[in-house]
């Protein structure tokens, strides 16, 4: 198989995994249970996106403060909570991470 | 300000602040595809058929390892599996809206463009022209990508390490996850959700983020019946 259709091929698939309910859900209603069921989707799904990154260092657990993406992530997510805003967390958070990595050294 | 012209603005306008944590990967994404001996133009073709920075990534490994071409369509098409469970949360949404927009927004699904216009479309119930902003915040992140990917290709210089600067992606997603915890459940189903994440990241090919993601929603909805 070329490359060139195994990435088309890739490409197809990851479109149509996309658009599946997008496109069942054409007429009706989706009941109300499994509504209810897909508002815990953007919670679950970034928390597990984001608690790996902070907890995990090289492929282990680490929860002590040698772990710099830790705190830097911990100060993030008060600064996401206090002020709603996407910049000021990034900004925040990377200047946190630079200032533990930097007093470190 | 529901017109369509200012949806898709402000569509724009919220997904700026991701493009920070989505360049990096996009160039990083670039270095290794050509890296892996992918030639230059099927390196950027890649980012504009397949679209989605974790399975490129992973793809891209295997080529370099010269896996066969049926396990990288199978590992892609796991890896992006989750994205099912955003086009489920997206469907009821989009619903009436013409075939091309159920396409368009489609192809533009990605776990950040995802994250911005979920959150818009359950701040915003009733308000007209929401497709409008999906679009913009997806096409914002969808240049970024290919451009980002086509500066990774031809400077062809990995950003230093020490500069962290993948750290930006964590940060994007810690800033979209803490204004969507509005009730105890939706906590509830967070914690577990990261929990789990993290218990199961020795699982291969983002398993461990499916995986995380049911045993999320499932806490959320026992905590919610449990609070009714």
């Amino acid at each position: 198989m070329s490359l060139w259709l195994v990435m088309v091929v890739a490409g197809v698939l990851t479109f149509l995994i996309r658009l599946s309910f997008i496109s069942l859900l054409a007429h009706g209603e989706m009941p109300a249970l499994a509504q209810r069921a897909l508002s815990f989707v953007p919670p679950a799904v970034m928390s597990a996106i984001v608690f790996p990154e902070l907890l995990v260092r090289d492929s282990h657990l680490a929860m002590g403060p040698e772990n710099h993406r830790l705190i830097a992530g911990v100060i993030a997510i008060l600064i996401a909570w206090r002020f709603k805003k996407i910049m000021p967390t990034i900004v925040v958070g990377m200047a946190a991470l630079w200032l533990l990595q930097f007093a470190t050294e | 300000m529901n017109s369509a012209r200012a949806q898709f603005l402000t569509g724009m306008k919220d997904a700026s602040p991701l493009l920070i944590g989505a360049a990096p990967f996009g160039i990083i994404y670039g270095v290794i595809a050509t890296g892996a001996g992918i030639p230059v133009l099927m390196a950027q073709a890649i980012s504009l058929i397949v679209f989605a920075g974790s399975a490129q990534f992973i793809a891209a490994q295997l080529i370099g390892a010269g896996a066969s071409g049926l396990v990288i369509v199978l590992t892609t098409f796991i890896v992006n599996l989750r994205h099912a469970l955003y086009s489920a949360s997206m469907a009821p949404h989009v619903k009436d809206l013409p075939s091309r927009w159920k396409w368009a927004l489609s192809y533009l699904l990605t776990d950040e463009a995802y994250a911005v216009a979920i959150t818009h479309y359950r701040d915003n119930v009733g308000e007209q022209n929401r497709h409008w902003y999906f679009l913009g915040a997806g096409l914002a992140l969808w240049t970024t990508w290919q451009a980002s990917t086509a500066a990774g290709i031809f400077l062809g210089t990995e950003i230093p390490r020490e500069w962290s600067l993948d750290f930006t992606l964590a940060l994007s997603f810690i800033a979209l996850l803490v204004p969507v915890l509005r009730t105890r459940a939706e906590l509830v189903a967070a914690l577990v959700g990261g929990a789990v994440a993290v218990a199961a990241f020795g699982m291969p090919y983002k398993l461990g983020l499916i995986l995380a993601a049911f045993c999320g929603i499932g806490a959320g909805m026992l905590a919610w019946r449990m609070g009714k």
